[in-house]
């Protein structure tokens, strides 16, 4: 009985707390700022390409690689094959550059803008150093275009841990971004990749050293505050041999009724025996209950097992955003090299999220698993879409992937494109696909053990997304919930 | 505490009860017997509030509310506790996390304060003592590959936990082999107090050995066409329905 006692003890006032949050239903970021801003005008030109390399005093190989991805971007079209269904975008509306006026020095947060600050404090950011120091987690925030400030950058610096916004690794650091950046996901890669590389303001930079245990969960939160703004970060991390750090990314924007892009890059590399494991809990806002407004998150996340024997995880909660187009995947180079994919996605009202992974399997043992929950309620639509491959040379790869789907009422819609190339007959691949309506008989169960209908709901699919939630840091597994509770608030009934 | 008057009830314009009149003191244990598809489940689900039941006509007191217009989770805090036949399953989701939230959401409901970790802990453990379960199960996903046994128990301590004025067990005793039989009825038998009343849905009388009724009623096609005591049950025990079935058909029922 004993032994019980911790999680019981967790278990109980994990739920509790869930509970009481229920009460705060509606989409509690959509607050905006009146923090003064720095803007370009509207629309793309090669011209706005050179002022934003210009405005961060870039290097000289930086502002080539904009411009050739500018260029390439001309001359692509934007992809139709998802299964989503959208309003062309007119990328001459867009605001491709915005910064706080005022920007803050990184020495201390006195000298910042109060607005700034309340904005923080607002999205729950610990960026009050003491209150960071009693926690584990280092946070980089991303406002707009510009990285903010970088919390416990010392502590990490001691360890030869480069943790901070890419502008400042820039700067810094150019040899390592001209070395990696676009080596996983080249500008070439699809439409959004083009045009975030050709305009990207900001993002996140992390670096871990050989042989080095990241001791904390490094945090980074982008924030889409301006109207008529493009979001457009970066983020690369690198994990040298023998090394291993989680990190986790968090999303949050206000209500507008006109949609925003968000057009993201991620590329990951794991050298030899080396673990990334990195976590989204994305709740960009969805749009409201008519459809009307909300983020397109048209997101590129990719990351290489380059050395034998690393693991790359992708956890990701999926909640908000209008639109939704992502594919974390792993490319699985070296031998032994293990990828893994663990999806939450959400769906509510008009919400459409075409989501999943590729793994791509080249050397020989290498694992990939992929766990896939979707969850569609409302009029949403729900599509998972993977493709698992196996190279000539990926001698004995294994995969395993299980794509399940709940859905919450009769006008939504769940869809699965799982895809296969195998050109290794020693390969291993398994499939299993789930089809669900949130069952009558479990909401009865509950009902007369003294539960709300909302209650009992979430407690249904908190249990069917707990293997995703198990991959999460626990403090995040907490939030997850949290967000899903709210998503689904209303949703049936 | 509980009177049932003149009640009728249809599953998709099928009339399956046709008129049931019952009352229950505080105290009493009331068994419901009767030959397969006689009504007796639909009985047990009106009371608890499923909506697939339609009641056409007919009234349900229960300590002193109006049953029909409560909820399902409303009947629960009022104190209606149905023990299913089949437990139902829900992945991921652990038992004990589901018994806390459960005990709590419920206290709440009744007025009462949430009960913190410790407190749960020396809760729960009173009553998992009561089913005398292993607290292996309480780790485990809520039923899922719990054994029929299992299952029961696990039922019982829920019914402990909340507590109720009325638990209804709806053939809980179906499938159980003779040492869980006497399990659940030793939680019934301790659960049993002056203010809390059963209702004891069965097919066999083999329950009735160990949980001692104060009344028993047949239910045959919709009707309760036969009540007494304890003694009616072994009396079917011995002679089968059927002489029950041609007396009721007789008069026409």
């Amino acid at each position: 009985m004993e032994n019980i006692t911790n999680e019981v003890t967790e278990e109980l006032s994990e739920s509790m707390q869930i509970l009481e949050d229920q009460t705060n239903s509606d989409y509690k970021y959509g607050f905006t700022s009146d923090v003064e801003m720095e803007e370009f005008p509207m629309g793309l030109s090669e011209d706005i390409v050179r002022k934003i390399s210009a405005k961060k005093n870039e290097p000289e190989f930086l502002l080539e690689y904009r411009l050739k991805a500018y260029r390439h971007w001309l001359t692509l079209e934007e992809p139709q094959w998802p299964n989503v269904d959208y309003p062309p975008v007119n990328y001459q509306d867009l605001i491709y550059y915005a910064a706080p006026k005022q920007k803050p020095k990184l020495n201390s947060l006195d000298e910042a803008d109060p607005e700034l600050i309340k904005t923080f404090e607002k999205l729950g950011i610990p960026l009050n150093e003491q209150k960071v120091l009693a926690g584990v987690v280092a946070v980089d925030a991303v406002f707009d275009s510009v990285s903010v400030k970088t919390t416990f950058k010392e502590t990490l610096s001691k360890l030869g841990i480069i943790f901070g916004s890419f502008s400042d690794a820039v700067q810094n650091h150019p040899e390592l971004v001209k070395q990696y950046m676009g080596t996983v996901v080249p500008y070439t890669d699809n439409y959004f990749a083009a045009l975030n590389a050709a305009v990207f303001s900001d993002g996140s930079f992390t670096y871990i050293p050989k042989g080095v245990q990241c001791p904390m969960e490094l945090s980074t939160y982008f924030r889409i505050n301006a109207a008529n703004t493009g979001q457009f970060e970066r983020t690369l991390i690198i994990a040298e041999e023998g090394s291993k750090v989680s990190y986790l990314e968090g999303c949050t924007a206000p209500m507008r009724d006109e949609n925003q892009l968000h057009a993201a890059v991620v590329e990951l590399v794991a050298k030899k025996d080396a673990t990334i494991k990195y976590s989204t809990v994305q709740n960009w806002y969805p749009g409201d209950k008519e459809g009307k407004g909300g983020i397109y998150n048209f997101v590129t996340k990719r990351g290489i097992c380059e050395g034998d024997n690393s693991t790359i995880t992708w956890t990701q909660v999926e909640t908000g955003s209008a639109v939704t187009w992502k594919y974390p995947s792993c490319i699985l180079k070296g031998d032994n090299s293990v990828g893994e994919f663990y999806s939450v996605a959400v769906t509510n009202n008009f919400q459409q999220a075409d989501t999943g992974t590729k793994m791509i399997h080249l050397g020989k043992n290498t694992k990939s698993t992929i766990i896939s929950k979707g969850i569609s309620a409302g009029r949403s639509h729900n599509s998972y879409r993977g493709l698992v491959k196996v190279g000539k040379n990926a001698t004995n790869a294994q995969n395993f992937s299980q794509c399940d789907s709940l859905l919450m009422g009769d006008k939504c819609g769940a869809h699965t494109f799982p895809y296969l190339e195998v050109e290794n007959n020693t390969a291993r691949v398994e499939h299993e696909a789930t089809t669900s309506k949130i069952g009558e008989d479990q909401l009865y169960y509950c009902k007369q053990r003294g539960l709300s209908e909302e209650d009992s709901i979430n407690m249904i699919v908190n249990g069917y997304c707990k293997e995703v939630f198990n991959e999460l840091p626990m403090e995040f597994a907490v939030e997850a919930q949290k967000l899903l509770a709210i998503s689904l608030e209303g949703s049936v009934g | 505490m509980l009177s049932i008057k003149d009640l009728k009830v249809s599953v998709e314009d099928k009339e399956i009860l046709k008129g049931i009149n019952l009352d229950i003191k505080p105290g009493e244990i009331h068994a419901i017997m009767g030959p397969n598809g006689s009504g007796k489940s639909t009985l047990s689900h009106v009371l608890a509030g499923n909506d697939n039941y339609e009641v056409t006509s007919g009234s349900i007191q229960f300590d002193g509310q109006d049953l029909l217009e409560l909820e399902v989770d409303e009947r629960a805090v009022a104190g209606i506790f149905l023990a299913f036949q089949y437990p139902i399953e829900i992945p991921g989701v652990s038992n004990s996390n589901f018994l806390k939230s459960m005990v709590n959401s419920v206290r709440v409901s009744r007025g009462l304060e949430e009960l913190n970790a410790m407190e749960m802990l020396k809760f729960l453990k009173e009553k998992i003592k009561l089913v005398e379960m292993d607290n292996s199960l309480l780790k485990r996903s809520l039923n899922e590959g719990f054994s029929g046994g299992e299952k029961k128990r696990n039922e019982m301590l829920q019914m402990a936990a909340l507590e109720p004025k009325l638990g209804i067990l709806d053939e809980t005793d179906s499938g159980l082999d003779i040492d869980a039989l006497k399990i659940v009825a030793n939680a019934v038998n301790k659960l049993r107090s002056e203010e809390r009343s059963f209702i004891i849905v069965t097919h066999y009388q083999r329950l009735l050995d160990y949980i001692v009724p104060d009344y028993v009623h047949v239910l045959y096609n919709g009707k309760i066409v036969k009540s007494g005591d304890k003694s009616l049950a072994l009396e079917l025990e011995a002679r089968g329905y059927d002489w029950i079935k041609e007396e009721a058909d007789a008069v026409g029922v």
